[in-house]
């Protein structure tokens, strides 16, 4: 957009996702899917949001999971375009799934 | 409300809040419940600052800046002109501490008492976190901010307590009043539920933690905001057309932890370390507070 707006008005709903906020990043969470038992605390309590609820079949059956029933549920996945690294995914996962290392770039 | 949204996502990423806030989880997840035929307004504050920097937006629905004062004003307005036009949508209002319970306060208390069918939401990060931190009325007592700083003249900090602003908003009598927690996810999904589900002016004081403010790691957030309440410093409850009589605690810790607990993770709260008579103090102005209101527990 080059020329202001009348009254300032964006036309455009969610525009914002033209900012790649994953560069503010100095710890990386990653998902360990041998672990992750798909309850969905860290997709309920991301900020941005930058995990996505993946709910395809293809990928809830060929992502890995500690028990074989897992598999019918949605699978979690990282949006590193987007995570700023708070680590609240990393903090809140109840079967410590998610290892928060320091990003390298 | 009979369709769910769930799955969609009304607040896009790429905004710019500081990593590990509490107030977009507030935002993303009320919009979710809310879904599509939504109209927000929102005071100046971090939430509007960071979410709409121009020619961007992170906002899905149709959402409107609106100065510090007077966000309740605006939506009031918007809602009289859906009602006008024969339209059911959900009025929004977003505001912070600062711009709800000091400078926003006298639209807010207005568009109430004129009984507009908005919902108003509070989220609570307890200082004027925008401008740099600075004491607001949500501010607690104890807490260290850049306008109650810590030394030998004063070594407390804010030296007022809280405004109880969801009991002055339910004295307005008005259809549903309540105090929630992003941590206690089930609780704050049931209110902003039932708050939507009501006709009338609604209330919902959510409290946002702050990592700038509060001086913690990023990654606690979601443990200190459930400190806050297992602690019983913020408790969960809500008021109906301002019968206080029947006020409703939601949820009640089967043992309180101790307020240190939440103290300790929070750097405006590291000089109350030095005197244990501070830490007492606000131990007992819990224990006081559920002696007297405890018995309104009610699951």
């Amino acid at each position: 957009m080059e020329v202001i707006t009348r009254g300032a008005v964006i036309p455009e709903p969610g525009n914002s996702v033209e900012n790649k906020t994953g560069t503010w990043r100095v710890f990386k969470p990653i998902i360990h899917y041998e672990k992750c038992i798909r309850c969905l605390i860290c997709w309920q309590f991301c900020p941005e949001p930058a995990i996505l609820k993946i709910d395809d079949e293809k990928v809830k059956k060929e992502t890995p999971a500690p028990k074989e029933p897992l598999k019918r549920l949605p699978v979690v996945e990282i949006d590193y375009d987007y995570c700023k690294g708070c680590g609240i995914c990393y903090n809140e996962c109840p079967v410590n799934a998610i290892e928060f290392v320091k990003e390298e770039k | 409300m009979s369709e769910n949204y769930e799955n969609m996502e009304f607040f896009a990423p790429g905004h710019g809040m500081c990593a590990g806030c509490a107030a977009p989880i507030i935002v993303r997840w009320i919009l979710k419940l809310a879904g599509p035929n939504t109209i927000v307004t929102n005071a100046t504050g971090c939430l509007e600052v960071v979410t709409t920097a121009y020619p961007r937006t992170s906002w899905r629905v149709p959402w409107l800046h609106i100065a510090f004062e007077n966000a309740a004003a605006a939506a009031a307005g918007v809602e009289a002109a859906t009602r006008a036009k024969g339209e059911k949508l959900n009025i929004i209002a977003f505001g912070g501490d600062g711009g709800t319970v000091d400078i926003g306060f006298q639209a807010l208390s207005g568009m109430v008492e004129r009984g507009h069918n908005v919902l108003y939401i509070l989220y609570d990060n307890e200082a004027y976190m925008n401008t740099g931190i600075q004491r607001s009325g949500a501010t607690p007592w104890g807490a260290w901010t850049t306008t109650s700083k810590v030394g030998n003249a004063n070594p407390i900090g804010k030296m007022r307590p809280k405004k109880p602003i969801a009991k002055i908003l339910a004295a307005h009598d008005i259809p549903y009043a309540a105090t929630a927690n992003p941590a206690f996810f089930q609780d704050f999904k049931k209110k902003v539920k039932k708050a939507l589900s009501i006709e009338g002016p609604k209330f919902l004081h959510v409290l946002s933690s702050c990592t700038t403010g509060w001086r913690h790691d990023p990654s606690k957030t979601i443990e200190i905001l459930r400190l806050a309440t297992d602690t019983g410093l913020f408790p969960l409850y809500e008021i109906e057309n301002g019968d206080f009589e029947n006020m409703r605690i939601t949820y009640k810790p089967k043992k309180f932890k101790p307020v240190e607990e939440y103290l300790k993770m929070q750097g405006r709260f590291r000089h109350l370390f030095k005197n244990p008579e501070y830490v007492k103090k606000l131990q007992r102005d819990v224990d006081e507070w559920w002696a007297k209101y405890g018995k309104y527990y009610c699951p």
